[in-house]
């Protein structure tokens, strides 16, 4: 166990009370209570944690918090592993395991920065330059870039944590807990408004909680406390802690992701291990500070080097020292508050450098009375170490080029504070810039949102809290607070060299971009932000440019020659910080990818050991095999049971459309492209509808069941497509028609009879006359079935004596009892979808996705002669359009193969005999939509669309699949293999 | 997430609805020449800002409805029920 010999005895958040053993790399450590995985790393005296993206380079923490971009580590093992977690957001938990990434064979002997590889590799540009030829190498140079590059490796296996959606309205979201944002809160919440406060760190309180400030004269950590407390004690504010706003969208809809137990060791039962909020506000206050810039010199990169608020933020949060002897280098005041404060909290000041030529405010002159000797003009050239920083070369900005050598460990710096306007631009404000800021403010909000403090670009506490509540709806509330005033700052965009001229100026030290890949990207024309970005990976990755854009772009606009504000910035999107896949699946992973709809007969299905298969939402009955059946077996079986005996099947998930009113016929006449007006009561018909296009849409009967009253069933796949045009049609097009229309699919449970016997069987179950002359094909009576009151309709999908038989659906597996009761000694039996499908190709009946394929019309499916030519309706006119009339067209057809051994598979396209199938365009003839083995006829047989297919019926085709190498000659024939009389049919 | 305002239920977010497309196309008589219902089924101007657009309310009230939306911002300035759209 290493101790924490970096750790202040006294001081910080933390509870010295409450040790907490956590291993980084296998290695055992220690910290506290309140510490974040960084936190202790720093108080273990732990500076190296990871290895650059492209160049293999050590890597220490350069941030405290969000702006991090280089403490990236794997979190835990196996299927709970975690990539590229941020260890300043990490909250330290007993028992966390924690490792670096991109390295091997270890953290400190990495081969690819020994050999300088991947220095040698990755220029900017490298994918768009290096890797061009020859073309066969590129899945070789693949492998290499991606085992070098990229950022940690996946869990080991599925995700077994449990993720939660929530959504919430709020009359006022805050997001950040700042002071700003706490003192927005604070005085929505006194006004009675539903607030929301979403804050992504462990503890509200903001940059308060690394600095020591006062309020009111008391210490700034106090007024946190009381505020905090009231808005606890207030009903209608929600705090979240641990909770990060990632996406501002349209309407102030806004994202959040709360970590539940993340920081728990053992999560509790019942909860989610995150949360994803939507939250829709009323209004949004963004509250969400500032980030403090590093400075561009040369090897800026190395363990050791960080932000001057980072450093801070470890010595008055966590008590923890980051080093023992600073380099403090600022362009502006704050830097100085800084080096105050790590003098206070034990640390050594080296050299405290204002690369500002002369001045600095009253910060500076606290400086100086602490004994502190600033150093104008000075800027550090170079820092000097490997996996430490050791010292740092530092120089006049005036020119001359002399350096010095100070001895440290630590280089705090300071490049003056960015606005974190992320969601403001996400929700599509705009950024203006600010000189005297030397950053990009919030300007121009376009939803109902308001930055405040920091994030609007005003850095004193005072003008924080005033915002904020302002921005709560009290401006009365805001107490004075121990602002001092300022200097200007220096825009200082890059170090030049040092005379030596070794190491690399680091703009994003996440994606290894320097000043001079800039100049590159410059030299080679990519000058606007947004191809710079691309060109040199400036701006990506994990934190997306948090510490970076402005320095990279102030770059370019030295470069161009012009203003930074002329030289624009990119767009921010959406996450603000990565977020996990998890919590956007939420509960709608694996099995609860998509609801699942079972018929109302789903269970005696499942009792006759049926294997089911999806078809859309639903699962249907596919077949019911027995002992040692393969499916083909147990299909052809049942397919021919019907055709011989008889059968039951399932049509429950028909859709199925009650119509009334005194313009229901009228209503049909115009979706349907064959007659409705003359349908009479207690009769059925088949009808097909077109889409405007002319395209066939559905087919499906429909029943008239009283004067002003009709049953409409569609297909399984477009119930809610048609059910969707009806009412668009007589919502909008024609609100004249006095007509309703609902959808009772879910009422109406439905299951054909069909086969020779199937009359037997009607005869014994139901109370009325089934006979031939008493219930004629086409024909709708009502009655009841076992007892059930129930609809019967003499329709046929397989081409049988066949009766559907619709009951309300509670009834349902009453009425199949029923039926497998009273049909056992006539030997009926049911059958799937699968032998509903074989039956249905025998009589070339058409089906949704195959043969109405959204390109076929009535007449290429052979049902030219329904389509009436004395009405309009829809899809009339265009029909005719020529593209749907000329010669050519595929038609639907059959298909057999002249051995009839050969089945024909579904994949086919057809070619005359003779064309090869290779790399050149193929002449297609069509293409087969369903083919099946035939039981009735006794071989296989398809349906097909083939280019002018009526016209070549017993011509020899070839059906091939180049991917499966089959090729079966086929010869052409009517579609309809069984009983093309119908005479079973009306039986 | 839009949110948008059904004129029979209030605002509703966007998942309680579905998109069905321009909301300026007049369906022609049934006489019109080809060309106008070519013009109505596939002609489609595609403006930016304000737009007018065909919904469906199709997991609330089940009511068609016009939402006069920004191409651009998403801003929502109407919805109207079909037959009381002004010009």
């Amino acid at each position: 166990m290493t101790t924490q010999s970096f750790r202040n005895a006294e001081g910080g958040l933390i509870d010295r009370a409450t040790p907490l053993d956590f291993t980084f790399d296998g290695k055992a450590f220690q910290g506290f209570a309140g510490d974040t995985l960084a936190s202790a790393l720093v108080a273990n005296g732990v500076r190296l944690v990871g290895r650059s993206f492209k160049y293999h380079r050590p890597r220490g923490l350069i941030g405290a918090g969000v702006e991090d971009p280089c403490g990236l580590v794997r979190l835990g093992a196996g299927d709970r592993a975690e990539p590229n977690t941020r260890a300043t957001l990490t909250e330290l938990f007993a028992g966390l395991t924690a490792d670096s990434q991109n390295r091997w064979p270890s953290l400190k002997w990495d081969a690819s920065a020994l050999t300088g590889l991947a220095g040698r590799l990755f220029p900017a540009g490298f994918y768009y330059k290096t890797f061009i030829s020859p073309q066969v190498l590129w899945p070789t140079y693949e492998k290499i870039i991606r085992a070098m590059a990229g950022m940690g490796t996946c869990p080991e296996g599925p995700d077994p944590d449990v993720y939660d959606d929530r959504f919430a309205h709020a009359d006022l979201l805050v997001v950040g807990a700042g002071p700003a944002g706490l003192a927005a809160a604070l005085a929505a919440g006194r006004l009675g408004q539903r607030v929301i406060l979403a804050e992504q760190d462990m503890r509200l309180g903001g940059d308060l909680l690394a600095a020591n400030r006062s309020i009111d004269g008391r210490p700034a950590l106090d007024w946190v406390a009381d505020t905090v407390a009231e808005l606890e004690a207030l009903p209608d504010v929600t705090l979240l802690p641990r909770t990060t706003v990632f996406g501002y969208h349209d309407h102030n809809l806004l994202a959040a992701v709360e970590r539940v137990t993340d920081h728990l060791p053992h999560a509790p039962a019942g909860l989610p291990r995150q949360r994803h909020w939507k939250i829709r506000a009323g209004r949004v206050v963004l509250a969400t500070g500032a980030i403090e810039r590093p400075l561009v010199f040369a090897d800026n990169d190395r363990p050791g080097v960080m932000l001057a608020s980072a450093a801070r933020a470890y010595v008055n949060r966590w008590a923890a020292r980051p080093g023992t002897r600073a380099v403090v280098v600022t362009n502006n005041d704050d830097g100085y508050r800084s080096a105050l404060d790590l003098q206070a909290g034990g640390i050594e000041i080296a050299a405290l450098l204002d690369t500002r030529p002369e001045g600095g405010g009253a910060l500076a002159q606290m400086a100086r009375d602490a004994g502190l000797s600033p150093r104008h003009g000075m800027a550090v050239a170079r820092a000097l170490g490997g996996h430490a920083v050791t010292g740092a070369e530092i120089t006049a900005l005036s020119g001359g080029g002399a350096t010095e050598t100070v001895d440290c460990d630590l280089i705090a710096v300071s490049g003056g504070w960015a606005p974190t306007l992320h969601l403001h631009s996400q929700a599509r404000g705009k950024a203006t810039y600010d000189e005297s800021l030397t950053a990009f403010v919030p300007t121009d909000p376009k939803q109902a949102h308001e930055s405040v403090g920091a994030a609007a670009g005003d850095l004193t506490l005072a003008g924080a809290l005033a915002a904020g509540s302002r921005a709560g709806g009290d401006d009365t509330l805001a107490p004075p607070a121990d602002d001092h005033p300022a200097a200007p700052i220096q825009a200082l965009w890059q170090v030049p060299k040092p005379p030596s001229g070794k190491g690399k100026r680091f703009v994003d030290i996440q994606d290894d971009v320097t000043a001079e890949d800039v100049a590159l990207a410059h030299r080679e024309g990519y000058e606007s932000v947004e191809h710079l970005k691309r060109y040199t990976t400036l701006g990506m990755g994990t934190d997306q440019g948090k510490t970076s854009n402005v320095n990279g772009l102030a770059i370019m606009a030295g470069l161009r020659g012009q203003t930074i504000p002329a030289v624009g910035t990119t767009t921010f999107r959406p996450p603000f910080t990565p977020v996990t896949m998890g919590t956007f699946a939420g509960r709608e992973a694996g099995h609860h990818f998509a609801p699942i709809r079972r018929t109302p007969l789903h269970a005696r299905h499942d009792a006759l050991g049926a294997v089911f298969q999806t078809a859309g939402l639903w699962l249907r009955a596919r077949y019911y095999p027995l002992e040692g059946e393969t499916m083909a077996e147990a299909v052809a079986r049942e397919a021919s049971h019907v055709r011989r005996i008889g059968g039951m099947v399932d049509v429950s998930t028909l859709g199925k459309i009650d119509i009334q009113g005194p313009d229901a016929a009228d209503l049909l006449n115009r979706f349907y492209v064959n007659g409705f007006k003359a349908l009479p009561v207690g009769k059925c018909r088949y009808g097909l509808m077109l889409r405007e296009d002319g395209i066939v849409l559905d087919d499906g009967t429909t029943t008239r069941i009283g004067d002003t009253h009709y049953y409409m069933t569609t297909t399984t796949a477009n119930a809610v497509t048609v059910m969707r045009n009806l009412e668009l049609y007589l919502q909008v097009h024609w609100p004249d028609l006095d007509v309703s229309v609902a959808s009772v699919s879910d009422q109406w449970a439905g299951v054909a009879l069909a086969g020779p016997r199937a009359r037997d069987l009607l005869a014994r179950v139901a109370d009325i006359d089934v006979s031939n002359d008493a219930f004629p094909f086409l024909a709708y009576r009502e009655g009841a079935v076992a007892g059930i009151p129930a609809r019967l309709f003499r329709i046929s999908y397989s081409g049988e004596l066949a009766y559907e038989i619709h009951v309300p659906s509670d009834f349902a597996p009453a009425l199949w009892d029923a039926l497998l009761e009273h049909g056992a000694d006539l030997d009926i039996r049911p059958y799937g979808t699968e032998a509903m499908s074989t039956l249905r190709i025998e009589k070339g009946h058409m089906v949704i996705g195959t043969e109405i394929d959204g390109r076929t019309t009535a007449d290429d499916l052979g049902m030219g002669r329904m389509v009436s030519t004395k009405k309009p309706f829809i899809g009339h006119v265009l029909k005719d359009r020529p593209g749907l009339t000329e010669g050519g067209r595929k038609q639907l057809v059959g298909l057999v193969p002249v051995d009839k051994r050969t089945p024909i598979p579904e994949t086919c396209q057809i070619v005359k005999p003779g064309v090869v199938t290779g790399r050149d365009p193929v002449p297609i003839e069509g293409h087969v939509t369903a083919g099946t083995f035939s039981p009735s006829v006794g071989h296989p047989i398809a349906l097909a669309l083939v280019k002018d297919g009526r016209a070549r019926l017993g011509e020899t085709l070839h059906a091939v699949s180049p991917t499966t190498r089959v090729r079966v000659p086929v010869t052409v024939t009517s579609p309809v293999f069984v009983d093309p009389e119908g005479e079973r049919l009306h039986a | 997430m839009l949110l948008i305002p059904c004129p029979w239920c209030g605002p509703r977010p966007q998942t309680d609805f579905t998109y069905g497309g321009d909301g300026t196309v007049v369906r022609p008589a049934e006489d019109a020449p080809q060309a106008a219902w070519a013009d109505f089924v596939f002609v489609r101007d595609n403006p930016m800002g304000p737009h007018r657009e065909l919904w469906h309310h199709s997991a609330g009230c089940r009511r068609w409805l016009v939402v006069e939306r920004d191409t651009v911002t998403h801003d929502i300035t109407g919805s109207f029920k079909p037959g009381e759209v002004p010009s």
